[in-house]
């Protein structure tokens, strides 16, 4: 698992590639949530992560949170079908409110 | 649910409410001398909470209506509306004796409708509640409590339109490491029959910082529909993660009320829930209406509903979750400690351990058997194989009669209500002091102590401690003293009823005995002796009669019963200053480590933990004692019985004699016997009722040879043994 961390025009842009489980959940968590204070907005591109299980989806809620209390914004895009697969099942993907794009591997 | 199976969950119910109310009733005790413990206060309230709850699952309307109303009184008390005082603690244990009832009657007979009596009684404590009910809204209750509380419960027929079932998941914390992923768990149930509806409830997750990324700290509600699908293979998905998760799940159609409990139970905002119910279609809206109402008139108010809710969960489920209880009621460390050990105890049915205890016993007896036969081959290995084999017998003997063991600390509290109930009774002030609680017994024996423990109690209450005035006269404070003491001695449990009270008076007794022809004018007695006559039957010196005691009934019951497990009872007495009765009894009533002795043909059996030490009789101390009873040991008297005279041994005496010299309650007396032939596990057989009356023999035990040898009853040998030694020196 690795983050790679990236800020233009007030944007902080965050790729999480690999496994977002409870193996990596503490640094996942560590590295994720001071990103909020490095722009007005986040954006979580999660098209690498290749495996999601709750530890990591709590991580997405819980900066998510974060967020909303700070007042910023933050997106996830380029869902990949791993994690599509998790906000599908707890229905959730509306909370997060981000347009999904399917995947093109998917369909 | 099947039939026995509800009937297994029925007897659980009954035997929880009996462990509840018996909690309810410690607390209320406590709160007695500290009113203000709020552990006492939430403690009783969730008691009577979780009957009620529980009560409500099997239908049990008498039983809820009567303990709802307690609750609610419970619930001011705990929000600091209700003052705790002695009446209100009075009343409190009064409804708990009543609830008791309720539980017990029901537990007789499950069909059985209140009697009139209890009914009267139930209504009479409602109409005592009332006073401290004022300011709830409970219009239909405070006109005619006890019926129509049930009635504010709707019918069963009230039923959801939603056809699905609905499953409200609550995580543990640690369910991710424990290895368990939530998601498998649901993915699994969508395989199974369709998720129509699920709604993810983060409520529980804290902000940035405390949140523990390896925690689990999230909930689901779920609208499932399964064709085919039983409760059980629902809960079969969550068999893994039972002990991490609170799972409710409520079948299709379920009654409105239901609902209303699940959202009373579920640790969020209960307003939210219910619309989230709604959202996720397990409910209308008019429904959820409904149950809301009927959480408004079935709950005293919301405040308290906010701190009661996560106690609730807890006890009523058995399941911790730490993060909730911390969170909410901020328990202190230790009830946690407490309540991850009770989940260690196992149930298990006393006859089924009776069972275990009956077969170690003839396995005892078997191996003895096994031993005496390897012994005659003189084969080595064999030899050796079988003492190996006895001493794994000797370790399970002594593991599962440890298993039988309780500490007697259970049955010595039990007398703090009595001393309270009784000393208001009799209008003295006196407290209870419980001493060595931890010592431990075997269960049959703490079952049968509780009677004579209770005469011996309210006597020394009503007799012993004089009034208040007396005692002030005499210079002793002016609140009585009673002790309960437990403690082991040389292979006896000695249980101890102790007063500061007026003690015996050693000239009445004597009198009294004289009046009733228990024994003559110059006959010499010892005090122990004198005191000792108070047990005979129809003795009583009191001068009134209370309906406590004093009618000479009861003291030669009390005695009866000692000695029927073997025990002695012996008085110890300080005029002016208090009595104390010792109750002696054995540690066990099963199997002992015996003393094995022959004389002639036959053998004997002493307990070991008795024997002091063994001598042998050499010729010139033999030609010596042929007359008298007694030896000089080392600078002492020790008397002593010669087995062969007491028992009639015939055949012609042995080369050699013995003396075993045996202890009992700090006597010493010898037996003088022809062979030792050492230690022997002893499976103790009662005899039969023919040799119920027979002196100095106490049972019966099988040697590995298959013959009978007898457990002589060493209490009853020293003193003839004493008896016959001063009567020779009296001549």
């Amino acid at each position: 698992m690795t983050i790679s961390i990236a800020t233009s025009n007030g944007v902080c842009h965050v790729n999480v590639t690999g496994e977002m489980t409870i193996y990596h959940a503490a640094e996942i968590k560590a590295e994720l949530l001071p990103c909020l204070e490095l722009g007005a907005e986040l954006e979580i591109n999660l098209s690498e992560v290749s495996e999601m299980d709750t530890a990591g989806f709590q991580l997405l809620l819980l900066t998510k949170r974060a967020a909303l209390a700070a007042n910023k914004s933050m997106r996830l895009v380029a869902h990949s079908p791993a994690t599509l697969e998790v906000l599908d099942l707890l229905n959730m993907a509306s909370y997060f409110g981000d347009p999904v794009m399917m995947p093109r591997t998917v369909h | 649910m099947s039939n026995t199976e509800f009937d297994q969950a029925l007897q659980t119910f009954f035997m929880e409410s009996r462990e509840l109310l018996e909690a309810m009733e410690e607390s209320l005790l406590g709160l007695e001398s500290s009113p203000d413990d709020d552990d006492a206060i939430n403690a009783i309230f969730r008691a009577a909470h979780t009957i009620k709850g529980s009560g409500g699952l099997f239908g049990l309307d008498g039983i809820v209506s009567f303990t709802h109303v307690v609750e609610n009184v419970l619930d001011r008390v705990r929000g600091g509306h209700v003052q705790v005082n002695g009446e209100l603690i009075a009343l409190l244990l009064s409804c708990r004796d009543h609830i008791g009832m309720l539980v017990e009657q029901i537990a007789a007979d499950p069909a059985a409708r209140p009697d009139k009596e209890l009914e009267s009684v139930g209504n009479m404590l409602l109409e005592q509640l009332k006073s401290y009910q004022t300011g709830v809204t409970h219009p239909v209750c405070s006109t005619a409590p006890a019926s129509s509380c049930t009635e504010i419960l709707p019918q069963t027929g009230n039923t959801v339109e939603s056809d699905m079932w609905h499953i409200s998941l609550r995580f543990g914390q640690d369910v991710l490491r424990n290895g368990m992923d939530p998601l498998a768990f649901i993915r699994y149930l969508d395989n199974m029959g369709k998720i129509v509806h699920i709604l993810t409830l983060p409520d529980a997750m804290p902000f940035s910082l405390e949140m523990d990324p390896e925690s689990c700290y999230l909930g689901f509600e779920i609208d499932f529909q399964g064709d085919g699908v039983d409760k059980a293979a629902i809960e079969e998905v969550f068999e893994f993660v039972r002990e991490d998760c609170s799972i409710r799940i409520l079948p299709p159609h379920s009654r409105i009320e239901e609902y209303t409990q699940l959202i009373n139970e579920l640790p969020e905002n209960n307003i939210a829930l219910g619309e989230l119910l709604v959202n996720c279609g397990s409910l209308t809206r008019k429904e959820l209406e409904q149950a809301l109402h009927l959480q408004e008139t079935l709950r005293s108010g919301s405040r308290a509903e906010e701190t009661s809710k996560l106690g609730n969960i807890l006890v009523e489920q058995g399941v911790v979750q730490p993060e909730l209880i911390d969170a909410a009621l901020g328990k202190q460390k230790t009830a946690k400690e407490n309540k991850s050990q009770e989940s260690k105890l196992i149930r298990i049915q006393a006859d089924k351990l009776d069972q275990l205890i009956n077969l170690v016993g003839e396995m005892v007896i078997a191996g003895a058997a096994t031993s005496l036969i390897a012994l005659r081959t003189q084969d080595a290995a064999l030899h050796e194989a079988t003492s190996t084999l006895s001493r794994l017998v000797e370790e399970i003997r002594d593991s599962a009669l440890q298993l039988r063991m309780v500490q007697i600390g259970e049955t010595f509290s039990r007398f703090n209500r009595v001393v309270r109930d009784v000393s208001r009774e009799i209008g003295k002030d006196i407290g209870l002091n419980i001493l060595g609680a931890e010592t431990e017994l075997d269960k049959s024996v703490v079952e049968k102590i509780g009677d004579p423990l209770m005469h011996l109690v309210r006597n020394s209450m009503d007799h012993g401690i004089e009034t208040a005035e007396i005692r002030l006269q005499r210079g002793k404070p002016a609140k009585g003293t009673l002790r309960l003491n437990a403690y082991h001695e040389s292979g006896s449990i000695v249980v101890e009823v102790g007063d500061d009270g007026g003690g015996l008076n050693r000239a009445r007794i004597f009198a009294k005995a004289l009046e009733k022809g228990l024994v003559t004018a110059n006959q010499v007695l010892s005090d122990q002796e004198v005191y000792g006559l108070i047990f005979e039957a129809g003795f009583s010196t009191a001068e009134a009669v209370t309906n406590l005691s004093g009618r000479g009934v009861g003291m030669d019951v009390v005695r009866r019963n000692i000695e029927a497990l073997r025990g002695t009872v012996q008085i110890d007495s300080i005029e002016g200053a208090g009595t104390t009765v010792k109750i002696r009894l054995p540690l066990t009533l099963a199997i002992i480590d015996g003393f094995l002795m022959g004389v002639g043909s036959s053998s004997y059996v002493v307990p070991l933990d008795m024997v002091m030490e063994c001598i042998e009789l050499n010729e010139a101390e033999r030609q010596e004692t042929r007359d008298s009873h007694y030896i000089n040991l080392r600078g002492t008297i020790l008397p002593f019985i010669r087995l062969r005279d007491q028992f009639r041994e015939r055949g012609k005496p042995a080369r050699c004699e013995n003396i075993v010299v045996v202890q009992y309650a700090g006597l010493r007396a010898g037996l003088v016997v022809d062979e030792l032939m050492g230690e022997f596990q002893t499976v103790i057989k009662p005899l039969g009722k023919l040799f119920a009356n027979l002196k100095g023999i106490g049972g019966s035990t099988i040697l590995g040879s298959g013959e009978v040898a007898l457990i002589l009853d060493v209490p009853t040998l020293i003193q003839r043994a004493i008896a016959l030694e001063s009567r020779v020196l009296n001549c």
